[in-house]
């Protein structure tokens, strides 16, 4: 494979930990995220998904995106490239955040990790070095590319912090949610641990090298084992982050580099995203647009969670006001395990989101023995997230 | 702390124009110059000892009605030297082809009847649709987005005028408005000579030739353009092109306009996301309601403004605006009279003998090298008028084409290869001359770049090319002279209709200035 024209014969890559999860993974299923092969499921997704809020699990985060941004102007140059502050994120310090174009579309969403006062890691699901690298035009920053320089596995789950102290991390009970922190790791070296996940549970990510990513792997599973600690896949983990009331790019919005049609494209304001926005710190990309919308109220759509009737997922469901008007549209639902109801995430059409909501129905095709039965059941838009626990936030976390 | 209406960055011609229409509006003004002198690449200069030349242009053929009458600079000194000066289309065996009048309305010299008839029948339809398009110039673009405030009654105008010329012009109109020269001069004309200047006159200052697609539309822009009052014609300023700038300096002073030159700005002071004024070099800080750029919009963006207070994709668009310069300026002192083989000195001189001449110039230009066989237009201002060279001597300036900014040998060699190639070919149609040069001055468009801030050594402060024109110019989003900064505006030959010693984008900014500032 050292020849890069032969890319084509192994498509995807595989990342440091393939050699435990493809062990494990008695189902053989697997998907690609941003080049990598990743598992979808071990051996049974419900049970994987039942870990994440009673046990501790373990996913493999590696082909997330992740690019290092250093220099003396990192900061201000996050400040032009985000909606949010990156100047108030402390040292030690992780925060969501997100960006957009000149139009004040979202380009994605992702966490910012700040290592240094000139050190940032931005994690996020797409690619996107040439609009990092244009932005950087003027500042005095570099951004690199460093998704295949570290190794990562998200341990969520009410005993994931017991975990860690198995581990021999006993300081990690001291983060607070968003903080990160570095610890001695094996004989030699170091590796970080934040507070952080997608889960909406208690739950850390934990930062490594390539090279000893089967040392942690072995390390957690060892500690873990009397926690019923297990490997999960994606489909548990979207389960999770839907309870979460977590978006995605891409399923629940389409990034506006990547949109082809004119109406696809979503502000902040229209994503539930706009509370991290900061007018003023200054210019950063998509201001003048922003505020443009804000002040003239021309924001089109609006991001919520639904409560839906029965217990059929509603998957890229249509949602209509009294049964007859399309209000929108669902990107993301499933029948919720930890909350027992349907739940969804769906994009309407203002103000069906709010004045106009109290009439809602969602219209679901669920195939039934290969044929489609048509449901038009109700909808109630709904707090996120579905499920939030209190000890996703307790510091120092019980041991469960 | 003294404070105006508005601050004009740069004291070129484009500068002044905005300076002049903005004062006539009762705005109180301060045109801010960064080098000794105000007129930007329109100057006379002595490059040696008692030969004085006009430094860029030497001829103006576009220069704006609106601020020659707007601003009566006949009042305030300017006078030709010469108007209507015809056109000689060199032939190396002296057989050449004189063009007078208005772009050629007479042809002297062994022209064959056909040729002559056929020319007649072109040049006319080219005059009647490049006065169609005549009005574009003196808008604002017109903005395709919704909501754009266009003028919507010139536009329908001009749609009218397009379609009463009838279905056959109109539909001629359509087939030609994007098509290049040489198609159209094939299919038209057989005598080289002729075919040779026409493309010349069309790729002047641009980085294309003659089979360059869309090339027609560079001379449909110069035979929109007038001088002196008449439709494409040629004429000289008394004293060289100096006499421009100094006559709008004048005029622009009458009406009260503060002109501070050495006063290099450095940045665009911006407050609350918007233009509050300058900052000069000396730290010095001057406020002001809103903030005009008459210099190269890549300079105002990138440096005056600075990309923190742009996005990303306005960004990127000032870094992409292209402009590839290829023209040098060559400057020679003779000792007499050269020969031309006949020629009348008194008129312009174009060595330029066919199509293909200039498209194989050009053709080294696209591989960053200069033209081996390079075409030029030469004028002897000393044989027009006096005070350019002692008695009985003589200038000569030449626009030479083609010589790539982004030469692959660098100008550092490449600046005696290629005068000597410019030398070799003068000689071709003039013998003896190089005998009479006593003293050369070649300006190659790193010079330019240097002298006048052309960045790219591009004239037009950004390729006049169909991508780059209208609502595009200098780039998508800012073609109305307005910027993502309000109070901040464009002003420069980078923005619609163009460079050329012309004054009309100022015109236009100011215009567009005075309507904004009226809404608000």
């Amino acid at each position: 494979m050292s020849d890069p024209r032969l890319h084509f014969e192994k498509p995807l890559l595989t990342s440091a930990f393939y050699e435990r999860t493809a062990a494990l993974n008695k189902l053989n299923s697997w998907g690609p995220w941003a080049g990598y092969t990743t598992a979808l499921a071990f051996e049974d997704e419900a049970m994987e998904h039942t870990a994440i809020r009673n046990q501790a699990t373990v996913y493999d985060l590696s082909p997330m995106i992740k690019y290092r941004i250093t220099g003396s102007e990192a900061a201000a140059y996050l400040n032009r490239l985000m909606i949010r502050n990156a100047e108030k994120l402390k040292v030690g310090q992780v925060h969501y955040t997100a960006w957009c174009d000149e139009h004040g579309k979202l380009l994605d969403d992702g966490t910012l990790f700040r290592h240094g006062e000139s050190e940032y890691l931005l994690c996020c699901q797409e690619r996107h070095l040439p609009w990092l690298l244009d932005s950087a035009i003027g500042f005095d920053v570099s951004v690199a590319d460093v998704t295949g320089e570290i190794a990562a596995l998200s341990l969520q789950g009410p005993c994931s912090c017991a975990v860690l102290k198995q581990a021999g991390f006993a300081k990690a009970a001291g983060l607070k949610p968003f903080q990160m922190a570095e610890f001695a790791f094996g004989t030699a070296g170091t590796l970080t641990i934040s507070r952080t996940g997608f889960t909406g549970d208690l739950g850390y990510e934990i930062w490594t090298t390539p090279d000893r990513a089967l040392e942690l792997w072995d390390l957690l599973f060892e500690a873990g084992s009397l926690y019923g600690i297990r490997a999960i896949g994606t489909s548990a983990l979207n389960a999770a982050r839907i309870e979460a009331g977590f978006i995605i790019t891409n399923m629940d919005f389409i990034s506006a580099e990547q949109a082809v049609r004119n109406d696809r494209a979503r502000s902040p304001f229209e994503m539930g995203l706009d509370w991290m926005i900061d007018f003023n710190k200054g210019h950063f990309n998509g201001r003048r647009a922003l505020l443009d919308e804000k002040s003239r109220n021309t924001s089109k759509w609006a991001l919520v969670g639904l409560d839906i009737d029965g217990n059929i997922p509603a998957e890229h469901a249509l949602v209509y006001h009294d049964k007859k008007h399309e209000a929108g549209h669902i990107t993301a639902s499933i029948w919720s395990p930890t909350v027992k109801r349907t739940i969804a995430l769906a994009t309407l059409e203002r103000p069906y989101h709010a004045a106009k909501s109290n009439n809602l129905w969602v219209e679901i095709y669920a195939l039934r023995e290969l044929q489609y039965h048509k449901l038009m059941v109700r909808a109630r838009v709904t707090e996120r997230p579905f499920f939030n626990p209190p000890r996703r936030r307790a510091t120092p976390p019980a041991d469960f | 702390m003294q404070s105006f209406d508005a601050i004009i960055i740069g004291g070129g011609t484009n500068g002044l124009a905005a300076a002049g229409r903005l004062a006539k509006s009762g705005r109180k003004l301060l045109v801010l110059e960064a080098s000794s002198i105000t007129g930007g690449g329109a100057q006379t200069h002595e490059f040696a000892p008692g030969f004085k030349t006009s430094s860029v242009a030497h001829l103006l053929n576009m220069f704006d009605p609106r601020v020659e009458q707007g601003l009566d600079l006949g009042r305030h000194g300017l006078a030709y030297a010469a108007t209507s000066i015809a056109t000689t289309a060199l032939s190396a065996s002296g057989d050449h082809l004189v063009l007078e009048g208005s772009y050629g309305e007479r042809v002297l010299g062994s022209f064959s009847n056909s040729d002559r008839a056929s020319w007649t029948a072109l040049r006319s339809k080219l005059l009647r649709f490049a006065a169609l398009l005549r009005p574009l110039k003196d808008m604002t673009p017109p903005q395709l987005a919704g909501g754009k405030q266009n003028d919507v009654m010139k536009l329908a105008r001009l749609g009218l005028n397009a379609r009463m010329m009838g279905r056959s012009d109109l539909r001629e109109f359509m087939r030609m408005i994007l098509i290049n020269v040489a198609d159209v001069l094939n299919d038209e004309i057989a005598d080289d000579r002729l075919k040779g200047v026409v493309a010349f006159d069309t790729v002047l200052g641009a980085h294309m030739g003659p089979r360059s697609p869309n090339s027609l539309l560079l001379l449909y822009n110069r035979l929109a353009s007038e001088a002196a009052g008449a439709t494409a014609s040629l004429a000289l300023p008394k004293g060289g092109m100096g006499s421009v700038p100094a006559s709008m300096f004048a005029a622009v002073r009458s009406l009260g306009v503060e002109i501070r030159t050495n006063a290099k700005v450095k940045s665009v002071l911006i407050e609350g996301d918007r233009a509050a004024g300058v900052i000069l070099q000396n730290g010095e800080q001057i406020r002001a309601r809103s903030v005009v750029s008459a210099i190269n919009p890549k300079t105002a963006f990138l440096d005056l403004i600075g990309p923190r207070h742009l996005d990303t994709e306005t960004v990127r668009r000032a870094r992409n605006v292209r402009m590839r310069g290829n023209a040098c300026k060559l400057h020679l002192a003779l000792r007499s009279a050269p020969d031309f083989k006949g020629a009348n000195l008194a008129t312009r001189l174009v060595i330029a003998p066919s199509i293909n001449s200039v498209e194989l110039a050009f053709n080294a230009a696209k591989y960053g090298a200069f033209s081996e066989h390079p075409v030029m237009e030469i004028m002897l201002p000393s044989a027009i008028e006096t005070g350019h060279a002692p008695s009985g001597q003589h200038v000569v300036s030449a626009i030479v084409q083609f010589a790539p900014y982004a030469l692959k040998q660098g100008w550092k060699t490449g600046r005696a290869a290629f005068l000597d190639r410019i030398l070799k070919t003068l000689e071709t149609y003039a013998p003896g001359i190089g005998a009479l040069v006593t003293h050369c001055e070649l300006l190659t468009p790193v010079d330019l770049e240097e002298r006048y801030g052309f960045i790219g050594g591009n004239w037009h402060h950004g390729e006049l090319a169909a991508e780059q024109m209208l609502f595009v110019r200098p780039m998508p989003g800012v073609a109305n002279y307005e910027t993502p900064i309000s109070g901040f505006y464009l002003a420069s030959a980078g923005s619609h209709p163009g460079g050329g010693i012309s004054g009309a984008a100022g015109w236009n900014a100011a215009e567009r200035i005075i309507q904004v500032e009226a809404r608000a």
